[in-house]
């Protein structure tokens, strides 16, 4: 440096966060939120292939009335398994710890996020959760479920379920560190002149999961301390014929659990809302209620916990209340579909892998979130509340919407995070295919509950067979649609075209600056927009001709 | 972490430790609202029982404790301001003060349980009740050491967050310029102040209602 030749310095234009260091430490000690996405994302990959196995198990036995490859303990223990691998160690970590990890500073044109230490630490917390979990099934697994319903998890289960509520509980942790990172980042790290109102959608839908995470998940935490404890020493609190009460456990599980769903599904939404205004070319349909919509899912997701326990022995006004309230958030979910289907209306629309995946997952919400209301309605809950309906029901939601929009986003995110392209076509099919295997495995399952199916069973009626192969087909083809992602990407991490800066044309910050980004994420700073989404649906449309 | 905090406007007058911290106190207060809705349950369905095995607790040392923590609140606020006013070497004594009244909270409490378990009152162990009551008696006790017990962690951990900041005064890492830790310090400890708040009554005066 001393003998610097006066010559334009290249900017520090080599140089980005993934080659900042090569060597396995460099990673496991980087504060770097990229990074540290890329950590998360790496581990609940192989949580979701765990999980996946164990679905692939238990449609595998599906496929017949009668046992076919495993007994009915093992049956428990493979859906346990899936609830509890698929429901906190993928879903709830999925879109936030990844792709909000990775975009929410530099959508907020910030150079990291307000703690970068604690969010480091928040992996290793996950990551030790996760080891409990993994003792869990070399232990043989756990019996109950994912809800851990009293009295059989206290009293009766013959399994390791301490060990579980041990994974589950130390994983609560790096909930709430993640949440909390979040808040902070989005109130104190906003680029001057960045206003709430200019944020993107994204920003608002990971900024009201991480309130929920804030405030939702301690109370699991200490519901499950309760619940060990009460395993331990059978002290009653939860056991009837002790004079506690069971259903008081559920009431708990499900303050938690209930807005857990939001969690889920809430920063879906925000990738859809990213993917769709960019392949529409056109801005967000009613942007304002769109953000209220967010926060008003986030704010009656607390308060609807209690329609989970409609036939489990609640008040019967309770009930009625509850039921009220689970219809209630019909409305603001409602916004959001109609909003984006507004958006698309005259927009400049094309089908990239991205859009596929997001169009996928407003149809497949439309569906789950309909079937919601079946489920919101007492008489009808009555009945469908132990078939296979409920299940159908949760997975359009869970998977078809917020798996889907996690594909979507990793598509559309892909060329900023890693500077490479993906096969186009590839990806389409892998759309598709995803779409196809999917609706073929779940809907089969609706008309199996109106039926009357119960779910949990490893064994059913045979006139229940037909559905029952088809869906198990489904699940084939859907399996077959998670393995072409997991290929066609790894293939162009090593592979693929260079990536551009702005490969789609897209105005959020984070395509101003480098692809991949610079450590710091920005070269120089970033500007910002008068508004968000300021896409113009006519000149792409002159543009494409 | 300044360093990235840089980047954007950042208020002038708190910090993002301060909201964070502030964050984690509205997840504290989850934390320990779900064994209050607990404790508020199984209380309606044991109104007797939770009063008489709350006349089983001793009393006067609650209450003792209660002078001792709300005190120790008081020296850590104190202490923060002090700091802040630049009164370094009272600051210093003052958390000192703080630390000792911590510490005696934690013994009055651990001779407390051990005279609990002389009493029997451990609803794990040969429980001391046997009448009608005493399914909804064990539940109290449940629900007292839980509640306690969370409560003495989060103690234990406040002591070992003010030995940091012991050592930081005394060596002069925080001053009146940089004195955002011991004020984050305090707010933690309010937190635990405020719990025992909750606890004292719910506890120790059941019966006396």
């Amino acid at each position: 440096m001393s003998t610097a030749v006066a010559e334009p310095a290249p900017l520090e234009a080599e140089g980005n966060y993934l080659t900042n260091g090569y060597s396995l430490w460099s990673w496991l000690t980087t504060t770097d939120h990229k990074r540290i996405a890329i950590l998360y994302s790496v581990t609940i990959t192989a949580f979701f292939f765990m999980g996946g196995a164990a679905a692939t198990l238990m449609r595998l036995e599906l496929i017949s009335p009668t046992p076919l490859i495993m007994g009915a303990e093992t049956y428990n223990k493979l859906f346990t398994a899936h609830g509890v691998i698929m429901v906190w160690f993928f879903l709830i970590p999925s879109i936030p710890a990844t792709l909000g990890n990775f975009l929410i500073p530099m959508m907020v044109g910030a150079k990291d996020v307000a703690l970068p230490r604690v969010n480091l630490l928040s992996w290793y917390v996950f990551v030790l959760g996760g080891c409990f979990v993994i003792v869990t099934l070399i232990a043989g697994g756990i019996d109950t479920g994912w809800t851990f319903y009293t009295p059989y998890s206290t009293r009766f289960s013959q399994t390791t379920v301490i060990y579980g509520l041990a994974g589950v509980f130390v994983t609560g942790f790096s909930s709430i560190m993640t949440g909390l990172n979040f808040i902070v980042t989005v109130h104190r790290l906003r680029a001057p002149g960045l206003t709430w109102f200019k944020l993107p959608l994204f920003v608002w839908a990971i900024y009201a999961t991480s309130i929920i995470l804030v405030l939702a998940t301690p109370v699991l935490a200490m519901t499950l301390v309760l619940l060990a404890m009460e395993r331990l020493f059978h002290l009653g609190i939860f056991d009837a014929t002790l004079g506690g009460d069971p259903v008081l456990f559920q009431h708990m599980f499900w303050f938690y659990s209930h807005p857990a769903v939001y969690i889920m599904v809430l920063p879906a939404m925000g990738v859809a809302s990213e993917v769709i205004t960019c392949f529409a070319r056109k801005p967000v349909f009613g942007y304002r209620t769109m953000a209220y919509a967010i926060a008003a899912i986030a704010a009656f997701g607390f308060m609807v916990w209690g329609h989970h326990m409609f036939v489990a022995g609640q008040s019967l006004y309770a009930s009625l209340v509850f039921s009220f309230l689970s219809y209630i958030v019909a409305i603001p979910s409602a916004i959001k579909v109609f909003n984006w289907t507004a958006t698309l209306y005259k927009g400049s629309i094309t089908f990239e892998a991205p859009m596929l995946y997001a169009l996928g997952f407003v149809g497949l919400f439309l569906i789950g979130g309909l079937t919601g209301l079946y489920l919101a309605s007492l008489g009808m809950d009555a009945d469908l509340s132990r078939t296979y309906f409920v299940v159908a029901h949760f997975h359009y939601v869970m998977v078809g919407g917020s798996v889907m929009a996690y594909f979507a986003g990793i598509h559309f995110w892909w060329p900023k995070i890693t500077g490479r392209m993906y096969s186009e076509s590839w990806a389409r099919l892998g759309a598709i295919v995803i779409f196809v295997g999917f609706n073929l495995t779940f809907f089969p399952q609706f008309i199996l509950g109106i039926e009357g199916m119960p779910r949990r069973y490893f064994e059913y009626a045979p006139h229940f067979q037909f559905l029952n192969i088809l869906s198990s087909a489904g699940a084939s083809i859907l399996a077959a649609g998670y393995a072409l992602p997991l290929i066609y990407l790894t293939w162009s991490t090593l592979h693929g075209a260079r990536a551009a800066d702005n490969p789609w044309g897209a105005r959020g910050l984070e395509w101003q600056t480098r692809s991949p980004p610079p450590v710091e994420n920005f070269d120089r700073p970033p500007r910002i927009p008068e508004r968000p989404y300021d896409y113009d649906p006519e000149a792409a449309e002159q543009a494409r001709r | 972490m300044s360093a990235s905090a840089e980047a954007a406007g950042r208020r002038a007058n708190d910090s993002d430790s301060e909201v964070g911290l502030w964050i984690f106190l509205a997840s504290e207060v989850m934390f320990f609202g779900l064994l209050l809705y607990g404790y508020t349950i199984t209380r309606i369905n044991h109104p007797q029982a939770f009063a008489e095995a709350s006349a089983q607790t001793d009393v006067l040392l609650g209450s003792i404790n209660c002078f001792v923590i709300f005190t120790s609140s008081l020296t850590m606020a104190l202490a923060a301001r002090s700091l802040r006013l630049g009164a370094q070497q009272a600051s210093l004594r003052l958390l000192g003060a703080t630390w000792a009244l911590g510490l005696l909270f934690l013994a009055i409490k651990c001779y407390e349980y051990h005279d609990d378990i002389d009493k029997h009152l451990v609803p794990w162990g040969q429980f001391a009740f046997h009448g009608p009551l005493a399914a909804g008696e064990r539940m109290f006790f449940f629900m007292y050491f839980v509640m306690t017990g969370a409560h003495a962690i989060h103690m234990t951990v406040g002591l070992g967050i003010l030995a940091v900041m012991l050592v930081g005064v005394a060596r002069g890492t925080y001053t009146q310029r940089n004195s955002e830790a011991v004020e984050l310090a305090a707010l933690y400890w309010a937190l635990v102040d405020t719990v025992w708040i909750f606890l004292y009554p719910i506890l120790y005066l059941v019966h006396r209602s």
